[in-house]
């Protein structure tokens, strides 16, 4: 442990992703014996061991950080998913679940001696219910496929990440995905009635129900976003609403930053209700204009793009009030989008801010802290000044409405050290998310990425507490080990303990 | 304008101290406007009213803040002032219900399948669970991803997992304007109209269904309530009419509820079929929540609710509350998820379920 320790104090900048032993669940499990009864019940075609077969699991969106695993599964059946599971119980293997593998905070990455479990084949819609407006799926079916499978009875999926083309519902509930609608509509959370899920042992559960309550503990809330660490999720029924019958969008371009902000709080403070409420600082702007020539004015401090939907007269109502606002607040001009290409044009720039801004840089690093509104200027001043520090550029996109920013670092991964500076400055970011009132993570979740940033957020009751629920769940510790939540020597060796009333939280630690 | 309130977290950290180590049960009570709901639970009162007041209130941000006794109206007092409002539409039982109370309950008004219910407007909590430490879980803003959803599993916990001491939750605009229209018709017709209207793009608000007619709340802008109606047709309630009715449906002052029957409370598919349990009905959330005063036994109407993919619960009732019994599976989790928070049991044992 003291060795382990001194080599981490020698590294200026430790790798996130670097295991920590206290979140190691070591087993002695023969992989040739554990192959051998895993396929007595699943297809020699849907077990991979061989490092080649394995390598394009071995990160997800988070690609940074990479992990070949013990093995990886692909059951077709939930009773082959149940098998898995409870050979990994039996023998204490770890066990990663991963859907499409586009999450970005490497939630995703696999264990080097776990089994990475994965959802890919359960791709089935299994019933579209227009009457009660529910939609019933499986895991592995894409967030964008369910809109489309609801389309015909004049229904929609209202989550809608940016991945959505690929992201699959099992890993929209797994991080409670949000989107850039979810300020009028909410998060997975919200829009969500009912799952199924394997707990490690393969117990098959079922959680909500019909209605839009069930009996008891709020379960569904628990398991949505709680990373893989409590169940593997195997079947989902979600909330569906009728499309909208009109969607309009302004794009608002303002001289300074801190007026958009202002823009944007006002617009909520008139008690208008966006269904998206976006803004892109003038490096976004130029990388998002140069890649897809949305039209937007290079020129701008910032752009703010308002989008309304519902029904025309409300949508035209709220529309005028808001040009009027964004007017009032200092843009300098506003822009309606005069038909449906147009308003998509708006949108091509911001959804393509973040291959844009990669264009400019080999490598980029997207981070996802959320602040309250009325801090914004004070945060992206400090971005700014760090941005300075670590001699590294930073784009930022921003959810405005509801305070999730992006900012995006700009780094060269084939520069020695730069990754590290990267990974450090992005921390800063987070911890100054989390001193202006916010969190670290808004939306991509903590998974691998964010782990340490979680000892700045919580206390080490706080953690304890989630340990608690987790072994509530998972007694072993056998799902997903060392994401999401970090064990009390990880901290305690971060140095970055939250002392809650003066008081180290877990005093009975070595501090090193 | 925001009252500082008193903070009373440090003493009620001693009071739960004090029931730990003498292994004494405490039973959590805000104003007691919500004890008919649920199962008794055992122990001695823990006071929680004193512990009051907004802590911050910020409407551009849609998010206030306040402890667990503060009053409910002197919240949406506060919040009507900036034309804000609590989505969910609480019901009161009680003039002085507390938020504490209301986030316990989990309990939610005619607005909720429209807005959301008190788990979706949720965003944090400061509690003291079951080891005597006081903790934050979640935040004041709206996304929030870090560490697992302790704040929403505290909505309708019914006070089994520890006390809460402060709720975060979002607020939302009021309406510009509201109109509610009546329709008469048969059951089976009233449950298919609801659904059907649901689907379209309405700015449906609440609908209930009292066995008569069906009576449909729109909330908007004034030129979009003007369309809808031309749409739609019906008859509009007058104004006052209207806002008692919602309110008299909320705090279940309608003459429907004022029986000594059993009243039940069914969640269910919003366009399931009227289950096939004599009684009499009242259905609201557009169909998703029945009210059923019956003299049949629990478990009939509990393998019904289950039959049909929902749950029931015994609402009120000379005999008590009841809740749905839990399978096998989810009975083990929450009795673990309950030895995580409280493992010595003080919390409100028994008040969901008898053992626990």
């Amino acid at each position: 442990m003291y060795v382990l320790t001194m080599l981490q104090l020698l590294e200026p900048t430790p790798m996130n992703h670097s295991e920590h032993p206290a979140e190691h669940i070591a087993h002695s499990a023969d992989k040739a014996a554990f192959l051998r009864q895993i396929s007595q019940f699943l297809e020699s075609g849907n077990m991979l061991s061989e490092p080649e077969a394995m390598r394009p699991y071995e990160c997800d969106g988070m690609a940074a950080y990479q992990v070949l695993p013990w093995l990886v599964v692909l059951p077709e059946t939930i009773e082959q998913a149940q098998g898995v599971l409870q050979l990994c119980h039996q023998y204490g293997v770890p066990v990663v679940a991963r859907g499409a593998g586009t999450g970005l905070s490497g939630g995703a990455l696999p264990v080097a001696n776990g089994v990475l479990l994965s959802l890919a084949k359960f791709t089935r819609i299994l019933k579209i219910d227009p009457g009660n407006r529910s939609a019933c799926v499986q895991p592995g079916v894409p967030n964008l496929a369910v809109s489309e499978a609801a389309a015909p009875f004049g229904l929609y999926y209202a989550p809608d990440p940016s991945s959505q083309i690929a992201c699959t519902i099992g890993g929209n509930v797994a991080e409670n995905s949000g989107g850039v609608h979810c300020l009028k509509y909410g998060l997975t959370v919200h829009n969500l009635l009912a799952l199924k899920i394997l707990t490690i042992d393969g117990e098959l559960i079922s959680l909500g129900g019909a209605g839009l309550d069930s009996a008891g503990y709020d379960l569904p809330a628990v398991l949505t976003g709680s990373e893989g660490l409590l169940g593997v999720i195997v079947e989902v029924t979600l909330k569906l609403l009728p499309l909208p019958e009109t969607v309009s969008t302004l794009l608002a371009v303002f001289a300074g930053i801190e007026q958009a902000g202002e823009a944007v709080t006002a617009i909520i403070g008139a008690g208008l209700l966006p269904a998206g409420l976006e803004m892109m600082d003038n490096l976004a702007i130029r990388a998002a204009e140069a890649f897809v020539h949305a039209g937007y004015p290079v020129e701008a401090a910032a752009l703010v793009l308002c989008e309304m939907d519902g029904m025309a007269v409300q949508v035209a109502a709220d529309l005028a009030r808001a040009q009027a606002i964004l007017l009032a607040n200092g843009a300098t001009e506003v822009r309606q989008a005069q038909s449906e290409a147009g308003r998509k044009k708006f949108w091509a720039g911001r959804k393509a801010a973040f291959p844009a801004v990669g264009r400019l840089s080999p490598d980029y690093y997207c981070m996802d802290g959320t602040i309250p509104r009325k801090r914004l200027a004070e945060v992206l001043r400090g971005i700014a000044a760090l941005s300075e520090e670590f001699g590294l550029a930073v784009a930022n996109v921003f959810h405005a409405g509801d305070g999730n920013l992006h900012p995006l670092i700009l780094y060269d991964a084939n520069q020695p050290g730069e990754l590290a500076r990267a990974e450090e400055f992005g921390g800063k970011i987070l911890q100054l998310c989390v001193a202006s009132g916010g969190t670290i993570t808004g939306e991509h979740g903590v998974g691998m990425e964010k782990i340490n940033q979680m000892c700045v957020q919580f206390s080490g009751a706080e953690l304890r507490q989630f340990h608690a629920l987790k072994a509530a769940f998972d007694p072993r510790g056998l799902l997903n080990p060392g994401k999401a939540i970090p064990s009390l020597p990880r901290c305690a060796e971060f140095g970055a303990l939250h002392v809650h009333h003066g008081h180290a939280p877990h005093p009975g630690l070595d501090r090193f | 304008m925001i009252e500082s309130g008193g903070d009373a977290s440090s003493l009620l950290r001693e009071h739960v101290l004090a029931a730990i180590a003498g292994k004494i049960p405490v039973n959590i009570i805000g104003s007691g406007s919500k004890t008919f709901y649920g199962r008794p639970a055992q122990g001695e009162p823990l006071e929680v009213a004193q512990h009051h007041g907004v802590i911050s209130y910020e409407p551009t941000e849609l998010v206030i803040t306040a402890r667990c006794g503060t009053r409910l109206a002197d919240i949406e007092a506060v919040l009507a002032d900036r034309g804000q409002m609590l989505a969910f539409e609480p019901p009161y039982f009680g003039p002085d219900a507390t938020l504490g109370g209301v986030v316990a309950t989990g309990l939610s008004g005619p607005r909720r399948p429209y807005a959301g219910a008190v788990r979706d407007v949720v965003l944090g909590v400061k509690m003291l669970n079951g080891h005597g430490e006081i903790l934050k879980f979640g935040g004041e803003v709206m996304k929030n991803v870090a560490g697992f959803d302790v704040s929403r599993l505290m909505a309708g916990a019914l006070g089994t997992l520890g006390v809460i001491l402060d709720i975060s939750m979002k607020v939302s605009p009021r309406p510009e304007a509201e109109t509610t229209l009546i329709f008469f018709m048969t059951p089976d017709a009233a449950l298919a109209q609801m659904n059907r209207w649901a689907g379209q793009n309405l700015p449906l608000s609440a609908a209930c269904f009292d066995g008569e007619a069906v009576r449909i709340r729109l909330s908007g802008a004034q030129t979009a309530i003007a369309s809808v109606r031309q749409k739609l047709g019906g008859d509009a309630l007058p104004d006052d009419e209207a806002g008692s009715f919602w309110a008299d449906v909320r705090e279940q002052r309608l003459g429907f509820f004022q029986d000594e029957t059993p009243l039940w409370r069914l969640s269910l598919s919003s366009a399931a079929a009227q289950p096939d349990l004599p009684g009499a009905w009242f259905i609201d959330w557009g169909g998703a929540l029945r009210w059923l005063k019956t003299g049949q036994p629990a478990e009939t109407v509990f393998q019904t609710a289950h039959a049909l993919g929902g749950h029931a619960c015994r609402f009120r009732s000379p005999m008590g509350g009841e809740f749905q019994p839990l399978s096998v599976g989810l009975e083990k989790l929450h009795r673990n998820i309950k030895q995580a928070f409280d493992p010595h049991g003080i919390f409100n044992a028994g008040r969901l379920y008898k053992g626990w």
